[in-house]
């Protein structure tokens, strides 16, 4: 039997696999943006559970706008990326160092 | 709930939905004008904010408080008295950045529309009702501002300034949505209302969890240490005119999402959040006041001196009680009111190829360009709380509200780092004083439209500090 417990502790695992997946990565940005979505994707998971658990639909419903902001934000953040790409000819997080202080 | 919906029961919504409408306007004449756009879009969008400013003051200002779409958005003052503000904000922003756009070849229709959708994303959370609410608002602003920071697109620390806030963003967002989703969870219900009613007493494991997520969230939203990372990239990275943006008007949406989220919410298991708050706080005082002082660009400092301000208005929250409140709100409208002036002057200093932006350049401002000189320094002496301007008032709100609930530690910590953060303002008024002019400082601009404007500024804040009665009784009625 699969209960509420197994469901939220596999959210919260995935939710914790994309936060160490931006802090760890120090390479690609386009890795970043994929754990981004990974990350929301776990939100997703957690509001599914809870509105199944509750029998109440508004959980599902949130879900349906998460994904379309989703998607606004990684059009948005491929958009930045193709700016930066052109601009200094690399992807690589290092090199995302000009701004300190 | 309203099953039938009625032209009538949606009229409290007007400012949303004009707005939406007139940005579907704008983006169509600026595509069929051409290149005449560059005339027309700029004259169309300040006209809509003026018209929705009129229509918000005498269709929409109702004294009551009106819940619609089954209590999703909420009408009450509050909400009003930030749309106009907002309104009232970005047509300032968007007067002051005009000829600063024309000299760079940033004079796009995108650009203004990418900043009324900023601006209703901004009016969306002012009328939250429920966690859903909040979150589209919230991503409509950031995802605004994320494309507004990477505009000028032949500048490399633009682009890496807006990836950099693009990513701190976007975990943000994920740790709201997972706070809201667990507080969800332990409640059973999106709607801030019934969340005020079901969650109070001891909270439960899950319930803590989601609360310092979504702290973690608002914290963000604000800038406040420790998640402020991208404050001094963003503010340094974008251009001048889009950091005039970013450090005015949303600071509004950010009081909001404070004040729906935590105030309204979660009001009732406050013990929960005040005090992670407090930590907030005091570290972005601190922060943001000593590492101010390092700096040797103004934007960055501005930077880090909003963050310290921050600190202040999250210090209201802190402190809990209707004062509190009504303490972040004043120290909210004054400190945009003064950010507005001091990117204003940096604005109009600024010229083709020339951005002056650092400390340096500003020597001998007296000597060149008295006016602009004393614009300057009475908002600097008002950010750094100096009476008779209105950052003193605001400040001494602050202190009063925490007075007032026995927080004397905060009271004290705070009066510190003010006195730390008159070191740095007061150097800007050094240098523009006491300095002799060099090759490379700012000479007089000349733009008498912005020049007049700039002066009324730095007049308000010194009438606002003269008479503060107005202000704040406004805020304590807004707010009641």
């Amino acid at each position: 039997m699969i209960t509420l417990q197994h469901m939220l502790t596999l959210s919260g695992i995935l939710f914790a696999l994309s936060v160490a997946g931006i802090f760890i990565n120090r390479k690609n940005v386009i890795l970043l943006l994929m754990c981004i979505e990974l990350m929301l994707l776990a939100v997703n998971f957690s509001f599914v559970s809870f509105s199944r658990f509750l029998g109440n639909l508004d959980g599902q419903v949130f879900v349906f706008f998460v994904l379309t902001v989703a998607a606004a934000e990684s059009a948005i953040g491929l958009a930045i990326l193709v700016v930066l790409f052109r601009e200094r000819r690399s992807i690589n997080v290092e090199d995302l160092d000009t701004l300190k202080g | 709930m309203q099953s039938n919906i009625t032209l009538q029961s949606i009229l409290p919504a007007l400012p949303e939905i004009y707005l939406a409408a007139a940005i579907c306007v704008v983006l169509l004449v600026d595509v069929f004008a051409g290149a005449a756009a560059r005339r027309i879009t700029p004259t169309l969008t300040l006209f809509v904010i003026a018209f929705g400013v009129a229509l918000t003051t005498f269709v929409v200002a109702a004294p009551t408080r009106e819940v619609l779409f089954s209590g999703m958005y909420v009408a009450d003052p509050l909400a009003t008295f930030l749309k106009l503000l907002g309104f009232l904000f970005t047509g300032v922003a968007l007067l002051y950045s005009r000829s600063y756009l024309e000299a760079r070849g940033l004079l796009k229709g995108e650009y203004y529309v990418l900043v009324l959708t900023a601006l209703l994303g901004i009016f969306v959370i002012a009328s939250a009702g429920s966690l859903l609410t909040i979150y589209i608002g919230v991503e409509l602003l950031a995802l605004s501002l994320y494309a507004l920071v990477a505009f000028d697109r032949d500048s490399g620390i633009a682009a890496e300034s807006a990836m950099k806030y693009f990513v701190l963003g976007a975990i943000a967002s994920g740790c709201l949505l997972y706070g809201m989703s667990l507080v969800y969870g332990m409640s059973g219900s999106l709607l801030l209302g019934d969340l005020a009613v079901r969650l109070h007493g001891e909270p439960s494991i899950g319930l803590v969890m989601g609360i310092v997520f979504l702290v973690v969230g608002v914290a963000f939203k604000f800038g406040a240490v420790p998640f402020h990372m991208w404050v001094p990239d963003v503010y340094q990275g974008a251009p001048s005119s889009v950091t005039l943006f970013v450090a005015s008007a949303p600071k509004l949406a950010s009081f909001a999402v404070a004040f729906r989220l935590l105030a309204g919410g979660l009001g009732n298991v406050a013990p929960a959040w005040t005090q992670m708050l407090a930590i907030v706080a005091v570290a972005s005082l601190v922060l943001g006041n000593v590492i101010a002082i390092a700096q040797t660009n103004l934007k960055r400092m501005l930077a880090y001196s909003a963050i310290g301000n921050v600190g202040f208005i999250l210090l209201g929250f802190v402190a809990g009680t209707e004062r509190g409140y009504e303490a972040a709100l004043y120290y909210t409208v004054a400190y945009v009111i003064m950010t507005l002036g001091a990117f204003g002057v940096i604005l109009l200093a600024s010229r083709a190829g020339f951005e002056a932006e650092r400390l340096d350049d500003y020597q001998g401002l007296h000597a060149r360009d008295p006016l602009l000189a004393l614009i300057m320094m009475a908002l600097m002496f008002s950010t750094a709380g100096i009476p008779p301007f209105v950052g003193f008032w605001a400040k001494l709100q602050i202190f009063q509200a925490l007075w007032l609930v026995g927080q004397t530690w905060l009271v004290v910590i705070a009066a510190a780092v003010s006195v730390i953060g008159v070191f740095y303002y007061l150097r800007v008024v050094k240098l523009m004083y006491f300095d002799a002019p060099t090759d490379q400082s700012v000479r007089a601009p000349s733009n008498a439209g912005v020049r007049v404007a700039l002066a009324c500024n730095a007049a308000a804040v010194l009438a606002l500090g003269l008479f503060p009665e107005g202000l704040l009784s406004l805020c304590a009625k807004v707010l009641s």
